[in-house]
């Protein structure tokens, strides 16, 4: 075989893991650049390239020394706290609706569920801004918290409704066939088996509230939040300081997700899950949910 | 069934469809009403006088960003699709033990904050960036030597952000696929460029039509990337939406233009939900339960 044909028969074999492989180095290049310039000296405090200036720690230390950071660092998991609670408790409800029980408008339902997921977020946040400007309320924390919950709450439905599609009922069954109430079943059975998927609900409601910039912006009024705070000294040049504490907040929910995922695993060991039903992973986006 | 037991699920689901309803379809229709309101804030405010003028309007003072925006989010979501199949194909038949370790790298960028990936990208585009002087030897850059505050900035940032969303998707369908399928149109004598094209790809379609939806959705409304990586000239409908709102405060033209996004895309998802069902969105088909 000649050289150029033998090029490319290599090629053939090994260039899809290789195309895939740039593909996932591209998928990771903006989080590895926030991570190394965490330690890069930089003369102003300010990102460039100028990485030659040298290795520091200074920017992990200082990290919470900027107190309009912190303001906003501590507002924003105020809030996404808030509104995790509330969507995780009204989505997993509704959830379970949709999953367990036959009624009316089911299908109306289920669209009033998946449009929010569909729309822009310029149009929810201007949308929002409209009726608040209608009724002259005055924008602050309770606008921010009443726009989470509501673009959480899609999420979250269709997080822990995947679970409860993958769910073994006759170990509900085998609970009322030994006497417990269906009170009891639901506290002693249906909920700790359900937890997982209430749990990766919670993380992405979580984790969704605490990255929303676009509909903040339009509702937070002069409240600030992270990402309304990065985006305000981003104009300026941003504190090296975002990036130590991105990069912490990047390993925090790699630990996180890395948890629920074995806890998962744990819980489909006890087999109570149908073995086909996968659960859709630690963050099941729009889309993923399909891979049940 | 007892009129107390027939009653649970709207119970259930009573809180989340009133936050729906109450933050998400009460706010579209006053969005609606504002967009027929006319008169400024210097003038003494607004005057609802059905200004149907303001669609009209709205559409032809901006046509050039809404030519932008389709130009762009279409062009990211093309880009976003070949980056993305082959590397969902690679995870799903070709990763091995990788399989886990690919998939968590498709949805890493999604624990740091969009807003910081994005100025992450700011950063590696910017003049000083070892990239962008490879790009300059290679004579890939416009005349002026620049790549940040071009169009092909925003739409590599537009790429970037939302390529998960097509991944995803991909991911979920090419994993369901019946290889044995394949294997027959091979057996069969089809060259594994034939199977591809008359086997693989119809069979993926779903997955490409769900990816490029909730790739072109969001890009097309996006304004961070114009903002961060675009100059003056690379404005897209979303900045214009934003900054009428919040800066100009012309409430009445920001709300038609808004409205008129929210209507094209509110159509293009019914056409895809009448003929796909809500599957791309909530993960399975309609009625669940109604299989078991």
């Amino acid at each position: 075989m000649s050289a150029p044909a033998r090029a490319w028969s290599w090629l053939r074999r090994n260039g899809l893991p290789i195309y895939a492989g740039l593909a996932v180095l591209y998928m990771l290049i903006p989080i590895i650049v926030v991570a190394v310039f965490s330690f890069g000296e930089t003369p102003k405090g300010k990102l460039t390239f100028a990485l030659d200036n040298g290795f520091t720690l200074e920017y992990w230390r200082t990290m919470l020394d900027i107190p309009e950071l912190n303001d906003a660092l501590w507002t924003s998991v105020r809030l996404a706290a808030f509104a995790t609670v509330i969507s995780t408790a009204i989505g997993t409800a509704m959830a379970i609706a949709l999953v367990r029980h036959r009624f009316h408008g089911k299908r109306l339902a289920n669209l009033l569920i998946v449009i929010p997921m569909a729309t822009p977020e310029v149009v929810i946040g201007a949308s929002l801004l409209s009726m608040f400007i209608y009724y002259s309320f005055a924008l602050g924390l309770t606008t921010l918290l009443i726009a989470h919950v509501m673009f959480s709450i899609s999420f979250v439905v269709v997080v822990v409704r995947s679970r409860l599609i993958g769910f073994d009922r006759n170990l509900e069954e085998a609970a009322a066939d030994l006497g417990a109430s269906p009170l009891t079943t639901f506290r002693t059975v249906t909920l700790p088996l359900l937890a997982p998927g209430i749990v990766s609900a919670a993380l992405l409601a979580f984790a969704l509230s605490i990255d929303d910039f676009v509909i903040s912006n339009f509702n937070s009024g002069t409240t600030v939040t992270f990402p309304l705070y990065v985006y305000g000294v981003s104009l300026r040049g941003i504190p090296v300081q975002v990036n130590a504490l991105a990069t912490l907040l990047f390993l925090i929910a790699v630990v996180a997700v890395a948890i629920v995922l074995i806890q998962q695993r744990r819980a489909e060991r006890m087999a109570a899950v149908r073995p086909d039903a996968e659960p859709g992973g630690p963050i099941p986006l729009p889309g993923t949910a399909a891979a049940q | 069934m007892s009129w107390s037991k027939r009653l649970i699920p709207y119970w259930l689901l009573g809180p989340g469809l009133l936050w729906l309803v109450f933050f998400f379809v009460v706010p579209m229709y006053f969005m609606g009403e504002l967009a027929l309101y006319s008169g400024s804030l210097t003038t003494g405010g607004f005057e609802f006088t059905w200004a149907f003028e303001n669609f009209p309007d709205a559409l032809s003072g901006h046509t050039e960003q809404i030519l932008r925006s389709f130009f762009y989010a279409g062009t990211a979501t093309v880009l976003a699709l070949l980056i993305g199949y082959p590397l969902a194909y690679a995870i799903a038949f070709r990763s091995g033990r990788f399989k886990t370790l690919m998939l968590f790298a498709v949805i890493a960028p999604f624990f740091t904050t969009y807003l910081i990936r994005t100025i992450a990208w700011k950063t590696i585009l910017s003049d000083d960036s070892p990239l962008v002087s490879v790009l300059q030897t290679l004579s890939l850059t416009p005349g002026d030597g620049r790549v940040l505050a071009t169009s092909g900035a925003v739409i590599a940032g537009l790429t970037y952000n939302f390529l998960p969303f097509m991944i995803l998707p991909l991911y979920a369908n090419l994993e369901r696929l019946d290889l044995r399928l394949v294997e027959a149109a091979k057996d069969l004598y089809s060259s594994p460029r034939t199977a591809f094209l008359k086997v693989t790809l119809p069979l993926t379609m779903p997955g490409i039509v769900a990816g490029v939806l909730l790739t072109f959705i969001p890009a097309f409304g996006d304004y961070i990337n114009a903002q961060l990586l675009g100059g003056t000239g690379q404005a897209m409908i979303g900045n214009v939406i934003q900054s009428l709102y919040l800066n100009q405060r012309d409430y009445p033209e920001a709300a038609a233009l808004s409205f008129l996004m929210m209507a094209l895309i509110l159509a293009v998802v019914l056409l895809y939900i009448r003929f796909a069902g809500t599957e791309a969105f909530m993960g399975d088909e309609d009625d669940a339960e109604g299989a078991k």
